[in-house]
């Protein structure tokens, strides 16, 4: 591990890039080592721990955070957790949105199972999670149709 | 079973007008109390003095409403469902209605807080009051309008309409029904022509938490802010003695170093300030930097030396403490019923067993954090706090400043569970900033958040029951926590009042680990020694555990106690409601059922759990639920608050462990502390008690029932009884879920 003071901005989190350098806040600090899923972000269409990437490790790579999923609010995730009502905070909800598109893009038509393992790594700390199971389900099945 | 709770707002004066200047109508109110006489509404809302009114309804002359919700939204639906019941009586349509959660500079605010399940109850009156007045003001407009009695006019939806058929909308009428006498002791609507309550209704956020938009505290940023990392004590009972900081001043972005602390020393000194100031017990190193990380980094980097300035605790040490509390004599009584000490010598047989439960952080996933910016004009303060005007006190003698120079703004909260009724982070914030006259926000890491909380405090029961010719003649319950003990009204929960000889008695020591509200407070814990005692004592007399909590509830029915907290009938429908929908009386062949019945926060619950055996271990699948808890305003919201607080409730019994060595905290992250996750999480089935008395909260009652049925249905799948939370740690075989 590095000294703190031999740090370089390059070091930086990706996390905190977004967060305070560029001011896109949707992706959340949970944890910051990996294991609640909150910091969740696209690299390359993979959903990654944004908290984990260093800004060096990233040349080169598409990243997409939240506020770039839609336009609008319009994925068929986002809408799906809109019509099943998913949220009670709502603090882990764009790491949850984030993991299940990456998810669904890898395997659109996925069983109950397979949706509660692909979901398993992201905490929801009001434990929301049969709707999030639900509402995964039901963006596959919108996508589809 | 249809009586409403009379309404105590009977005078006019809780409730204000003004024609805003803008083109619309203001109205004025408070929660819970009537306005000052004083009072007045302003032409402008942002002239609105919010220590005359907490809340505010605004109606467009285009007809649109905006309805400021005042209490914090920290996940349990309040700022959907109190908007809700204005809606309803004012008869609006949902769609035309906005809301908004505005900014409360206040130290009069009353029951601003989210905490304890009773935001809806507390509001029921108040709410329904205000829209059915505000209606009937409109109506009074539109039929002076028309020359006509207004008896004669109707509201429905937004349109007022007369006996011709002649129609105005609210936006139609706002200016002059702004100018009317407020009138009295407007009818409320029947429930069963709700047309709005009881029916599902989503998230007023959502549109804002699906696409990432700003919302909580850590979002929140002005310019020119600097962030905050905060180095306190690593153990309780420490406190700062020196720091080097060469290296953290030397770390990318860091902007400077300081120390804080000894305002909130001074200020303990006083000894009449909040409590939570106690965690400011020791001086702490800030780490001030251009970005969060840069300041976490920072601090990283400092070196301390800690004095030892008391006992530095374990769990071996608390333990030894509790069990020598429990077979001590120091108890205070807090309910005595007959004489538990001769039933027990005359007894043909006692059961006695001891529950333990460990500490437990709230684990909120938007971690501790506030915004402060101290100017010698001003003081703002902006962020995730459950009691806003506690803290704002609290800041205001803090820093030795006027009350009136502190405005402080709610955000979203990223989950409560009872941890942000506690300002300590507000407090450090305000310290912090008044030091380096800077906008800051401290931002806590996830291991300052678990390992300096305000946790659950851990608790030993011992519960007693003496049989006589098989019957219960007496229940002793004892209680030995951490700091503080259960209060108030829990002593006269179920089972009390259905015993003749029944003692409840409470004993504590002082430690220097923080401890506070959890979730349901005791009764997250109560439930599961008492459920469990109950079904062994339902075994020992070889009778069924159901039959024995009915028959027990007969003995209760028309007391004269005061006292007793719950309604018998009331149990008796969830329990045969439970009964009934899990199948109970018809088992399948492997599924182990678990029963628990329960009272608390104003809430009756049943539950049921299903445990079935898969490659020999046990597995939790299913919860079916029961619930009294009076008219539900957002079925939608009320299933997320149950299907939530019993997943909770299940999770942590199962794996909720937090430990201390030496005063430090033995889990620090989610690596070394388990939470529940989504596949291990059972599916909850629920069915509610349909009745039109007043609505009670469900943040908090589920949770208790569900560890307690969870853990008898465990005891039915493999045979061992558990004593100890969590499940985890004493079962020979550890279970899995889902």
């Amino acid at each position: 591990m590095v000294a703190p003071n031999q740090l370089r901005p390059a070091d930086t989190p990706l996390l905190w890039a977004l967060r305070d350098h560029l001011d896109m806040v949707g992706t959340k600090f949970g944890c910051g080592i990996g294991q609640c899923g909150a910091c969740t972000v696209h690299i390359d269409g993979n959903a990654s721990r944004s908290c984990q990437m260093k800004v060096s490790q990233l040349d080169g790579k598409e990243i997409t955070t939240i506020e770039g999923l839609s336009e609008d609010g319009s994925h068929p995730v986002q809408q799906a957790w809109k019509e099943v009502d998913v949220p009670q905070c709502g603090y882990c909800q764009a790491g949850q949105i984030m993991t299940a598109s990456a998810f669904l893009d890898k395997n659109p038509n996925p069983s109950g199972q397979e949706i509660k393992n692909a979901m398993h790594g992201n905490i929801c700390r009001c434990s929301a999670y049969s709707r999030i199971q639900k509402a995964v389900a039901i963006a596959a099945e919108n996508k589809l149709t | 079973m249809s009586t409403l709770i009379p309404s105590k707002f009977s005078r006019r004066s809780f409730l204000r007008t003004s024609s805003l200047a803008s083109g619309g109508m203001l109205i004025g109110f408070n929660f819970f109390t009537a306005c000052k006489d004083t009072a007045k509404m302003p032409i402008d809302i942002s002239k609105l003095n919010y220590n005359d009114f907490n809340a505010f309804i605004k109606i467009a002359d285009n007809g649109l409403v905006t309805i400021f919700s005042p209490n914090p939204e920290i996940g349990q639906g309040v700022k959907t469902s109190m908007p809700m019941i204005i809606a309803e009586e004012l008869d609006v349509a949902w769609k035309n209605v906005h809301v908004a959660q505005g900014i409360l500079d206040t130290v009069n605010y009353v029951r601003q807080v989210a905490g304890g399940s009773q935001s809806i109850r507390f509001g029921w009156d108040a709410l329904r009051q205000t829209g059915a007045t505000a209606r009937q003001m409109l109506v009074n407009a539109a039929a002076a309008k028309w020359g006509v009695d207004a008896s004669e006019c109707s509201a429905k939806q937004g349109v007022i309409t007369n006996a011709k058929g002649e129609t105005l909308g609210y936006g139609d009428v706002v200016k002059e029904a702004a100018v009317l006498e407020v009138p009295e002791n407007i009818p409320l609507k029947d429930p069963s022509t709700y047309t709005l309550i009881g029916t599902d209704v989503g998230n007023v956020d959502i549109d804002k938490i699906i696409v990432g938009e700003p919302l909580f505290g850590l979002d929140y940023k002005v310019d020119g802010m600097v962030y905050a990392s905060v180095l306190r004590p690593p153990a309780f009972g420490q406190s700062l003695i020196s720091y080097d900081d060469a290296e953290a001043r030397a770390t990318p972005g860091v902007i400077d170093v300081i120390k804080i602390g000894a305002k909130a020393k001074a200020l303990m000194a006083k000894e009449k300030v909040n409590w939570s100031v106690r965690l400011h017990d020791s001086e702490k190193v800030v780490v001030i930097a251009e970005n969060t990380w840069a300041a976490m980094q920072g601090k990283k980097a400092i070196k301390a030396t800690w004095s030892d300035d008391s006992e530095l605790e374990s769990t071996d040490f608390q333990d030894k403490k509790l069990l020598s509390l429990l077979n001590g004599n120091k108890f205070k009584t807090l309910r005595k019923d007959g004489n538990v000490k001769k039933a027990f010598a005359q007894a043909d047989k006692v059961l006695e067993r001891t529950y333990e439960s460990p500490f437990l952080p709230h684990n909120c996933m938007e971690p501790m954090n506030f915004f402060a910016n101290v100017t010698d004009q001003k003081i703002h303060l902006v962020g995730p706090v459950q009691t806003p005007a506690a803290a704002a006190e609290t800041v205001s003698e803090l820093l030795g400043r006027n009350i009136a120079d502190i405005r402080l703004e709610m955000t979203r909260m990223g989950g409560g569970f009872g941890r942000r009724l506690y300002g300590d982070f507000v407090y450090e914030s305000a310290e912090i900033s008044d030091v380096i006259r800077k906008p800051v926000k401290m931002v806590s890491t996830r291991e300052d958040d678990m390992t300096t909380g305000v946790y659950r405090p851990a608790i030993k029961y011992r519960i007693a029951a003496s049989i006589k010719n098989g019957e219960i003649t007496g229940y002793h319950l004892k209680e030995a926590a951490v700091n503080s003990n259960m209060y108030g009204l829990i002593p006269n929960f179920f089972p009390a009042g259905t015993l003749e000889n029944y003692q409840v008695d409470v004993a504590n020591y002082k430690s220097e680990i923080t401890t506070g509200a959890w979730r349901a407070p005791y009764t997250n814990f109560l439930a599961f020694a008492e459920q469990n005692f109950l079904d062994e004592l339902a075994e020992e007399l070889d009778i069924d555990p159901i039959q024995m909590r009915l028959d027990m509830l007969q003995k209760v029915k028309g007391t004269t106690d005061a006292r007793i907290q719950y309604s018998a009938e009331r149990m008796e429908d969830v329990i045969n409601l439970v009964v009934e929908k899990s199948g109970y009386r018809t088992p399948k062949e492997g599924v182990f059922q678990g029963f628990c019945a329960y009272y608390c926060h104003n809430t009756h619950i049943a539950e049921v759990a299903d445990v079935v055996m898969e490659n020999n271990q046990p597995v939790v699948k299913k919860v079916t639920v029961a619930v009294d808890c009076g008219i539900v305003v957002n079925p939608l919201g009320a299933l997320n608050q149950i299907e939530g607080g019993v997943v909770d409730g299940v999770g942590h019994s199962m794996y909720g462990d937090f430990g201390f060595k030496n005063g430090m905290p033995v889990s620090n992250n989610y690596d070394s502390y388990r939470l529940i996750r989504n596949k291990e999480a059972p599916a909850v089935e629920t069915h509610f008690v349909e009745n039109t008395l007043s609505p009670t909260g469900l943040g908090e009652p589920t949770l208790p029932p569900a560890g307690a049925a969870v853990s008898i249905a465990l005891k039915k799948a493999t045979g061992n009884r558990i004593y100890k939370q969590p499940f985890v740690s004493n079962m020979a075989t550890k279970p899995i879920l889902g």
